[in-house]
């Protein structure tokens, strides 16, 4: 009973974060309304007893993504207005209402047909065994069989910030040849 | 209270061994990354000249050291081959003869590199850095037992690639190669990422012992999805690879990338994607072989073909040698496609020879292109001979052994692959890859022409050739092995035969 409590005040967060990114005329705002959701997709995870999940969709996606969506937007100018007459890819309004139409003919036949279109058990919303949580499994995997993959993310990390070092940096001003 | 229950479920996890004299090659080399990084950011005036050039042969010498006791203890009929850290790496002849190609690589490369550096006004550590993590990333590919951890090599090997590739700032297309070497590798990581996914789905393991177990044991009763898996695989080895029809970014990245950039990456960067390839295919898939050979020798084929043709009508030296060495990997894909331990030595011979013969090459295209990494055109070798009688010579040699001339280590290595192949019976594909290498001659006779038989009179001459040592040992190096393994192969050959990889389960 809890769970179906949590599961529609959560999908009613995602629901009302998604209206209010394509609502919102302030590019800051919709960036927010984003996080609505995100965090909403995050109460979801926990319900399903995906607890690391969660926890990194707050993190990575709440926090970093949207934090770098608002650095974009920041960059560009908020006051920017939108042109929204004019597309900047042909035909996109189209294609975009039949995907969505798609999508719901798709949601439509699943909820009539279900079990019938689908393989495997119609879903549950309860987590799914009460063995050793997702966060100590997941926690085990990483030191034990995946150790060395775990370390050598590591060395991608020197490289990122050596490249990023390289990249970022201007060249020495004394011969720029503008070829 | 608290306290007393967070001890009470303290529980040790068994964490797996770690083999460090099995790792110290790699070890070596990021630890060296590390210190060049540490030196040149402790250190106020700069460090006499070459010092970063010196500690990466250092460390790449050291490597190669460490691997040579490696050698002794995997080819020891007592010992043999292991899995270390809970069967992610294993360490078979395989493993040490690839890190003895990627460490050559890296430590000929940085020769190149440093003269290079100071004449365009770039020197720092930086290039070191991402060379030796990015050797390390190919060497990671070669040893890996897993395939996460082939895709973490790749990803090492790539990320610090597209950096190096835009190394030069100041040229644009430097800067439009690395920009254009991104995004389409990180379109061929994709790929090969699908793939594992795939292979996962199929087999339930991403650890290769694991995934040669199960279909040693089962008969899939659904084969699409390792066959999608199969299919996707070879388009992210073959982009690394740059065999036909994943190429189109070589020619671009390979002539606008910094010239001893260049030299790593068909030298390394080559080495680590065939060392994935054959370790993926050749050992793991053996069981479907029937399904992915006919793949391997379409791929071989159309690499063979575009690479020899489309090299004829470059005029750009590093264009033409990025599609010969494009025609060079379809010659290592027909190795790979005879899937015998014959073909799989005869590759493992040809990516050796081609090291040095490739960076050879580019190292002479790094000292003709003079100040500004501006002159590849064929002019600026006309009259060579004249200028640099002893350069020409060196040249030459190179060229003749990527034509695959006798006495040379490449024409061992065509001589080989081509034997595998026929030894296979793929008798269409021998006769192929022979015609194209005939065809491919005419290029590199194209530039010995224009070398030694054209009048200087009237033409403007080339700009002035300098040998720097580090260069000058680079290209002498190149020269005796391509020669003296050319005549006396049969130590070479030998390693290439016990080098063949086995793939353990993990143990897990």
């Amino acid at each position: 009973m809890v769970d179906k409590i949590v599961f529609f005040a959560a999908a009613a967060a995602c629901l009302a974060g998604a209206v209010g990114v394509i609502w919102s005329k302030n590019p800051v705002h919709s960036a927010l309304s984003l996080v609505g959701t995100l965090f909403g997709i995050a109460i979801h995870f926990v319900n399903l007893g995906a607890h690391f999940l969660a926890a990194v969709q707050v993190v990575v996606y709440a926090g970093a993504i949207v934090v770098l969506f608002l650095f974009v937007i920041m960059l560009l100018g908020v006051d920017k207005a939108e042109q929204l007459e004019v597309d900047p890819l042909g035909g996109q309004r189209p294609a975009a209402a039949v995907v969505a139409i798609a999508g719901v003919a798709l949601l439509a036949l699943l909820a009539v047909r279900g079990v019938q279109v689908t393989t495997g058990e119609s879903s549950k919303i309860a987590a799914l065994d009460s063995g050793p949580s997702n966060i100590v499994l997941l926690g085990r995997a990483l030191f034990t069989d995946y150790v060395f993959a775990f370390e050598v993310t590591s060395v991608l990390l020197v490289i990122a910030v050596v490249g990023a070092v390289v990249m970022a940096r201007r060249a020495p001003k004394d011969e720029v040849s503008a070829q | 209270m608290t306290a007393a229950l967070l001890f009470a479920q303290v529980e040790k996890v068994a964490t797996p061994k770690l083999d460090w004299a099995a790792t110290a090659p790699l070890l070596i080399l990021c630890g060296a990354a590390l210190l060049l990084l540490l030196i040149s950011s402790l250190t106020t005036s700069r460090p006499a000249r070459g010092t970063y050039a010196v500690i990466t042969v250092l460390a790449s010498a050291f490597a190669i050291g460490t691997a040579g006791v490696l050698w002794a203890r995997v080819t020891d009929a007592e010992r043999g081959a292991f899995t270390t850290a809970a069967g992610a790496l294993t360490v078979d002849g395989f493993s040490v003869f690839f890190i003895v190609v990627i460490s050559l690589g890296i430590a000929l490369s940085a020769l190149l590199a440093d003269d290079y550096l100071r004449r365009e006004n770039l020197d720092g550590p930086e290039l070191y850095v991402l060379m030796l993590l990015s050797g390390a990333g190919g060497i990671v590919m070669a040893m890996a037992n897993d395939l996460i951890v082939v895709f973490l090599g790749l990803e090492t090997l790539s990320i610090a690639l597209y950096v190096m590739a835009g190394f030069n700032r100041r040229r644009a297309e430097s800067r439009e190669s690395a920009m254009k070497y991104f995004v389409l590798g990180a379109f061929s990581s994709a790929f090969l990422l699908y793939g594992i996914a795939f292979i996962y789905g199929a087999t339930g393991s991403t650890n290769l012992g694991d995934i040669a177990g199960f279909l040693n044991a089962n008969t899939l009763e659904h084969t699409g999805l390792l066959l999608g898996g199969f299919a996707l695989l070879l388009v992210g080895f073959g982009f690394k690879a740059s065999a036909v029809p994943f190429h189109v970014w070589t020619p671009d990245v390979y002539q606008g990338a910094p010239t001893p950039v260049t030299a790593f990456m068909a030298s390394a960067s080559k080495a680590a994607a065939f060392a994935a390839l054959l370790r993926v295919f050749v050992s793991t898939f053996a069981e479907y072989r029937l399904d992915w050979q006919p793949l391997i020798w379409g791929i071989a084929v159309l690499t063979l073909v575009v690479g020899s043709v489309l090299a004829i009508v470059q005029t750009d030296v590093k264009r033409m040698m990025a599609y010969s060495s494009i025609s060079h990997a379809g010659f290592i894909l027909v190795g790979v496609q005879a899937a015998t331990a014959q073909g799989v030595s005869a590759a493992l011979f040809y990516v050796l020879s081609y090291t040095f013969m490739i960076v050879g090459t580019f190292g002479v295209a790094t000292l003709v292109s003079g100040k500004g990494d501006e002159h590849h055109g064929l002019e600026a070798y006309r009259g060579l001979s004249r200028r640099r009688p002893g350069l020409a010579l060196t040249f030459t040699v190179f060229l003749l052994a990527q034509a695959g001339v006798p006495l040379t280590s490449g024409f061992l290595a065509k001589f080989y692959v081509i034997g595998a192949a026929v030894d296979a019976h793929s008798y269409a594909l021998a006769l192929i890859a022979m015609l194209s290498s005939v065809v491919s001659a005419f290029l590199y006779l194209r530039i010995v022409v224009a070398m030694y038989m054209t009048d200087e009179e009237g033409a403007e001459p080339g700009p002035r050739v300098r040998v720097p040592l580090g260069a000058g040992v680079a290209l002498g190096l190149a020269v005796a092995f391509t020669v003296v393994v050319g005549i006396l192969p049969q130590q070479v050959v030998h390693w290439a035969d016990r080098a063949i990889p086995v793939v353990l389960a993990s143990g897990r």
